[in-house]
């Protein structure tokens, strides 16, 4: 286990490395300089000159890199060209506001799916069945944002049972937080529980399927006992693959879903900071996005690896 | 053929057909602004009723098809283009390092959020149709890599792939006389579900102001202008929202109706 576990660290730093790199070189290829964005077009030489020197663009792209890469493994991402702010403090703001809603869409998603998809798996081929393999054909080609569209149009507008869009704030309470992230996270949650219950229904239908499983059921187990005392603890192995796989792309997804709802987390960031050219900013959201997302797909690798140590020989 | 075969491809037809109807046809000029017509819900002359600025929206649906496809289609051009050959050449090479560097380089792509990238790309490069292939296109290479290597590895193994090394044929010819031929229905399933995820790629990206610009329709983007309006004019969100569904939809079903229809062992495995 020790040496899969190096084996994937490995792994896990070269494509970071690699990550960081390509990160890197797409903001240098971008055309315009910060310094004179920032200044406008009536920048005097000397005080362009001077600015360049502040923000370190007059080092050289090796040197740059390697400030940018050391900065952040101490948590210093920078200043924002535009705020004059730390990065790293811009990001915590937002993070308070995007993290949560990552983890309340996994956890909605999760809690919709395995129930659906153990039901549809328990009544293969029988009209249930259908119906929930019915739900998911469509809950796969919603967009989530036009989804979310509809609930507000629906639970905002029309009910009035949620606000249409901003954050209350934490500091107004863990409800009032909850409350305004609940139709973001509906919105994030329904495309990946479509996909989570196909997989969960899967799973558990290539596990029925297994001799262990017919000798529960010659044993004198029930249909329904043999399933949950045998069958779903297996089935929940690719499931939880599927799990960690899915918080990058709730993660990845709230970019999108926090401009439906104006919501300040860190896809309004990315995008405010595009708009302004404010390259250091993007640049950090982008690799710390690249890096969680990473490092999830790592973790659930190493929890695999620990529940089936069959998995451990290969890579 | 399966139902879901034929509905899939049904849909998926008549949105291929109002696409390429919209090149010769459109009800009205898509562009033309009518202010005193402007957010009529769908009538007798406006079938799809009309926009903010009295644009006929079935116009732009049709025109918007356009943009979706061209955009799906050519990103998952690019993936095949590249991924196909990849994918052959890491199975030809088995257990070689340029099997493992084609290998290890998927799995590092694949790791990346792809919308993550895709914004970032979009944001340098700038906003536009072209971009948004390219973004979404490479997130398509390691998928097509990945599956052809998959099926080649096993054919590999086959006697009638023995046979033409046998008479002297090279590893290149026997990938491309041979191999691809047998991987094709798979790359053809694959590629019907990498359409969909794309037009839905599309219209996120779009729909944040990063796919095709202004005047080019699309459904994203319709969709991004109808949000300050979806109180008192819901068919400006409902309709674009319904076109993305319905092909994404199509294309599924027709994906899985293929895979079905083209190898029939799979269906027991699948279920």
């Amino acid at each position: 286990m020790l040496r899969y576990s190096l084996k994937r660290a490995l792994s896990l730093t070269i494509s970071l490395a690699i990550a960081s790199l390509v990160i890197f070189a797409v903001i240098e290829i971008a055309p315009g300089d910060p310094a004179s964005f920032m200044l406008g077009v009536n920048a005097q030489p000397d005080t362009l000159a001077a600015l360049r020197t502040e923000l370190g663009l007059d080092q050289s792209k090796a040197e740059r890199y390697v400030s940018w890469v050391t900065g952040m493994l101490r948590g210093d991402f920078g200043t924002s060209y535009t705020y004059r702010t730390p990065v790293s403090q811009m990001i915590a703001d937002r993070l308070w506001v995007s993290l949560p809603l990552a983890l309340y869409a996994l956890a909605l998603s999760t809690a919709i799916a395995l129930p659906a998809g153990i039901y549809a798996a328990a009544r293969r081929g029988k009209p249930g069945d259908l119906a929930v393999m019915g739900a998911t054909q469509l809950g796969v080609a919603v967009p989530n944002f036009w989804f979310a569209m509809m609930l507000v149009l629906i639970f905002a507008i029309n009910l009035r049972w949620f606000n249409a869009g901003g954050f209350a704030g934490w500091d107004k309470g863990l409800v009032a937080g909850l409350h305004s992230l609940t139709l973001p996270a509906i919105a994030l949650a329904l495309p990946q529980a479509a996909i989570l219950a196909r997989v969960m229904r899967s799973a558990l239908l290539d596990i029925l399927g297994e001799d262990f499983m017919r000798t529960a059921r010659a044993k004198g187990l029930t249909r329904r006992q043999a399933l949950w005392r045998h069958g779903l603890r297996n089935a929940l192995i690719p499931v939880l693959t599927i799990i960690g796989l899915q918080f990058s792309f709730l993660l990845a997804g709230s970019i999108i879903i926090e401009q439906v709802f104006y919501l300040p987390g860190l896809g309004r960031l990315v995008f405010q900071a595009i708009s302004a050219r404010d390259l250091i900013v993007v640049e950090s959201v982008v690799m710390l996005l690249v890096f969680a997302v990473i490092t999830v797909n790592f973790l659930v690798d190493l929890a695999y690896a620990a529940v089936d140590p069959r998995l451990r020989s290969r890579t | 053929m399966s139902r879901n075969l034929i509905l899939g491809a049904g849909l998926s037809s008549l949105v291929v057909l109002a696409a390429l109807l919209s090149f010769v046809w459109t009800p009205y000029d898509y562009a033309a602004l009518n202010i005193p017509a402007k957010l009529q819900t769908p009538n007798g002359q406006h079938w799809f009723g009309t926009d903010h600025f009295g644009r006929d929206m079935f116009s732009m649906i049709m025109v918007g098809a356009r943009t979706s496809i061209a955009v799906a289609l050519l990103a998952v051009g690019i993936g095949m283009s590249l991924g196909v050959p990849l994918g052959l050449t890491a199975a030809a090479r088995k257990g070689s390092w340029l099997d493992e560097l084609i290998m290890r380089g998927n799995d590092l792509v694949f790791a990346f959020p792809s919308l993550v990238i895709a914004i970032l790309i979009t944001a340098v490069f700038g906003a536009g149709a072209v971009n948004a292939i390219i973004a979404i296109g490479i997130f398509n290479i390691p998928v097509f890599a990945r599956i052809t290597r998959g099926a080649a590895l096993s054919l590999w193994e086959r006697e009638f792939i023995l046979a033409a090394r046998v008479a002297g044929k090279g590893a290149a010819r026997i990938s491309a006389e041979h191999i691809l031929p047998n991987v094709a229905n798979l790359l053809i399933v694959q590629g019907t579900i990498q359409f969909s995820l794309g037009i839905l790629a599309e219209a996120g990206l779009s729909y944040v102001g990063l796919g095709a610009q202004p005047p080019t329709p699309s459904w994203g983007r319709m969709l991004a202008d109808a949000q300050t309006m979806v109180s008192f004019a819901p068919h400006l969100a409902l309709i674009p929202g319904l076109a993305i569904i319905l092909t994404v939809l199509g294309l599924n079903l027709m994906g899985d109706g293929l895979r079905d229809w083209l190898d029939p062992r799979l269906r027991v495995a699948r279920t």
